[in-house]
């Protein structure tokens, strides 16, 4: 399966990639509008410290804890995909203790997000890869 | 191969998973006591809030069974295990036969002999949905309801029925809510909060009697109550095994692929114990994720795979009225404590390892933390100064980082 694949080396630490995130989950035409004055709450996050700099999302284990670790069933495999269907899910965070990565959050609205390589929008590829200046971000099959 | 689950919950669901992932095809028989398709226990608190439904609390979709497969015998209890016939025998006369056995029973509530609890004209545990289907008919608007048991239960039970009733009290023997999950310090923090939300605590208090619907501590305090929630621990079904002559300590005793001492048998779940590597020894881990993994590890192994289930760790989220908690490991060795922007967050650290973790208010990425106790990372290899500031990858060597982020684990 293709998965996103992070180069640090690459890494601007230009935050693009956050902000391509939540324009393309926020469902808006126009990313000015969407994203002006509003605090984003995107699904990749960069982590930064002392000059070093590299961008964090859902890696879609092939065994994955969050889905064994979700108490209602609302985190399901689908052809690789970990996908989270936020009916059932009812925000006990257990997925926020079992990922390794850090890479699952609360949404805006309460319950939990996640990366799912943009399948969920109308992209269908995944935002931060085709927006990333300098390909410190990848989507490809290794 | 011919397999048979006794108990329809989370170990069980697992295990059809873990079957499926090395025999596409084998008959499986799952036989549960209650009537219903699998659903998630832990979500009964939440459908008396009104966060989930009857609907959304499965567990699995409608066709899981089907999918899979299974066939699921609801409404029926296994009462007699014969090991060396391969056979089960259910309470309707039935005998069912197997080539490997999962006994995923759970737990049941443990009601303490009290004296007068016959004179209350009865009462409520908090464990299957029917429990939280009873409550809700019995805690109307003018109910005082009274909960034995600061513990998970006790706790989730009052925060689902507290909107529903006129006030509710909860009394426990010990010192402080959440005995088998907090510290004292985190206990504390935790207590202010639900004391906030109007919930009457008796902490640390002996119930000496019960005067039909007055409850007298062994300290002379008598508390009234219209309704009487028994969240006093649980006991883990363990008879099957035990009655075969399977060898059970407090759970059923399974090594680390989910068999019991008994050929072909297998358990999982709040029944069994598993091995906690964050302790170093055999203990009950009544915890979902535990159960699913479990679960998951036996139906492979029963199908002829090879999956581990050796990593095994007590972990605990948990919110209450809004406030969330992350907990894991074991509260061993030195200790950091910072209480840094309101969030409460101890770390347990020893023999260059992570043991394990109290965070209360902000929980954010606190995986990260689980993993390095789960993973037994030498904290020698990272920045320790890092990852006590936050859970953060950045304190991983750049070496580490580009496996985790570069590979698929």
């Amino acid at each position: 399966m293709k998965r996103i694949y992070v180069n640090e080396q690459w890494c601007l630490g230009c935050h693009l990639c956050e902000y391509n995130c939540a324009f393309a989950n926020s469902g808006a035409k126009d990313m000015a509008r969407a994203l002006m004055n509003v605090r984003i709450n995107p699904r990749i996050r960069i982590e930064e410290n002392n000059g070093i700099c590299f961008a964090v999302a859902c890696r879609h284990c092939t065994e994955p804890l969050c889905v064994k670790g979700c108490i209602s069933g609302a985190l399901s495999i689908r052809d690789g995909l970990i996908c989270i269907d936020t009916d059932r899910c009812v925000s006990c965070y257990t997925c926020v203790l079992s990922c390794p990565y850090g890479a699952i959050m609360p949404s805006d609205g309460g319950p939990m997000q996640k990366c799912e390589l943009c399948t969920k929008n109308a992209l269908g590829v995944p935002a931060c890869v085709t927006g990333c200046p300098n390909k410190a971000i990848v989507f490809e099959e290794r | 191969m011919r397999y048979v689950i006794i108990g329809n919950s989370i170990a069980a669901a697992g295990c059809i998973e873990g079957i499926r992932r090395a025999d596409p095809d084998g008959p499986v028989t799952v036989v549960g006591r209650e009537p219903y398709h699998v659903y998630s226990r832990p979500l009964i608190s939440y459908l008396l809030l009104g966060k989930t439904s009857r609907e959304r609390m499965l567990y699995r979709p409608a066709d899981f069974y089907e999918k899979n497969g299974a066939a699921l015998l609801a409404g029926k209890s296994a009462v007699k295990l014969d090991p060396a016939a391969h056979t089960v025998a259910l309470d309707n006369g039935a005998e069912l036969p197997y080539d490997r056995l999962l006994v995923s029973t759970g737990s049941r509530a443990f009601v303490p002999p009290i004296k007068g609890l016959d004179t209350v004209g009865g009462y409520h545990t908090f464990i299957t949905v029917d429990d939280a289907l009873a409550l809700d008919r019995a805690a109307d608007k003018s109910a005082n309801v009274l909960i034995i048991g600061a513990g998970l239960i006790g706790l989730k039970c009052a925060e689902g029925i507290l909107h529903k009733v006129r006030h509710v009290t909860v009394v426990d023997m010990a010192k402080q809510v959440l005995p088998s999950v907090l510290d004292e310090g985190g206990a504390a923090v935790l207590q202010k909060h639900i004391e906030a939300q109007g919930v009457e605590l008796h902490l640390g208090v002996s119930i000496d009697s019960f005067d039909g619907k007055t409850m007298l501590t062994a300290d002379g305090r008598r508390l009234p109550f219209d309704v009487l929630v028994v969240a006093a621990g649980v006991r883990p079904n363990v008879e099957l095994v035990k009655d075969a002559g399977g060898a059970v300590n407090r759970g059923i005793v399974t090594d680390n692929c989910g068999r019991t001492s008994l050929p072909d048998v297998y358990a999982a779940g709040d029944c069994a114990e598993s091995y906690d590597i964050s302790l170093g020894g055999s203990r009950i881990l009544a915890l979902l994720p535990n159960a699913y993994m479990q679960g998951e590890c036996a139906g492979d192994r029963m199908a002829g795979g090879d999956l581990t289930f050796d990593r095994a760790i007590p972990l605990n989220a948990t919110s209450l009225w809004g406030l969330h908690m992350t907990t894991a490991g074991t509260y061993a060795g030195t200790d950091v404590l910072t209480t840094r922007g309101g969030t409460y967050k101890r770390l347990f650290y020893e023999d260059d390892l992570l043991k394990g973790f109290i965070i209360i208010g902000n929980v954010e990425r606190t995986g990260i933390y689980t993993a390095l106790i789960r993973n037994r990372t030498p904290l020698s290899t990272i920045d320790f100064e890092l990852i006590c500031e936050k859970p953060q990858l950045m304190a991983f060597s750049k070496a580490e980082r580009a496996r985790q982020l570069g590979g698929v684990q």
